[in-house]
């Protein structure tokens, strides 16, 4: 299973924190993002392909080709605003 | 380098967290601190609270990464890192960033270094409440150039 993590106002829009994929077929973030597009909802896709929207597979931050696999962990967030 | 992170939801005491970085070592000659707080007003809206939410891990690593970092950069010789979760009103302490060296030139730009690059780089998020209603903000651009301008 890959785990799926989402924060802030992603975590709120979507209405859940985090959600398990199976890992078959799935090779990068994009086939992430497309499978939950389509077991989640067509607003799941359109939000996490937003051009502001980061990526992290095991909490490092990576670009949407990053590969996957099964254990990672894929989170999604907007920009950060701590400090 | 002694280093302390600590992701909390308690208040903590400035004072107490300059006393143990003094006590650090006795070649630590000078000790630079920032402290954030929460404000009360933001882009002309009153604000009554402020929520923060972060990445339980990463943002642990992230602040590592982001001292080391410094120290590479700096002579460090204890930094203390402690930022609050959950939910604060005005006037709450959000960060405390504390920064021991030998000499105050490497402790001043360290600990606007390590502050600078937490603000765009630890996974942070900050939701407002305002008399209009509760929003997420959003980095603003003269963070981000603040930030790259240590790379300048």
């Amino acid at each position: 299973m890959i785990k799926v993590v989402l924060f802030a106002n992603l975590r709120e829009e979507l209405g859940t924190k985090s959600v398990c994929l199976e890992s078959a077929g799935l090779s990068d973030v994009q086939d992430v993002i497309e499978k939950l597009g389509d077991e989640q909802g067509a607003n799941w896709l359109e939000l996490l392909t937003h051009d502001n929207i980061l990526v992290a597979v095991n909490q490092e931050i990576m670009d949407r080709d990053a590969g996957v696999a099964d254990a990672d962990e894929v989170a999604f967030f907007p920009p950060v605003t701590g400090g | 380098m002694n280093i302390r992170i600590s992701i909390q939801a308690a208040s903590f005491d400035p004072g107490d967290e300059i006393r143990e970085l003094r006590q650090a070592s006795l070649d630590v000659g000078g000790i630079s601190v920032f402290v954030g707080v929460v404000r009360d007003t933001n882009e002309e809206d009153s604000v009554s609270g402020l929520f923060l939410e972060h990445y339980p891990g990463m943002t642990e690593k992230q602040i590592k990464t982001i001292v080391d970092e410094a120290g590479s950069r700096w002579d460090v010789r204890a930094a203390t890192v402690i930022h609050r979760v959950g939910q604060l009103h005005p006037g709450d302490e959000i960060v405390f960033v504390g920064v021991g060296s030998h000499h105050r030139g490497d402790a001043f730009d360290a600990c606007e270094f390590i502050i600078d690059y937490l603000k765009t780089r630890a996974t942070f998020w900050k939701k407002e409440t305002t008399g209009t209603g509760d929003r997420w903000l959003v980095t603003g651009d003269s963070d981000i150039q603040t930030a790259d301008s240590w790379n300048k």
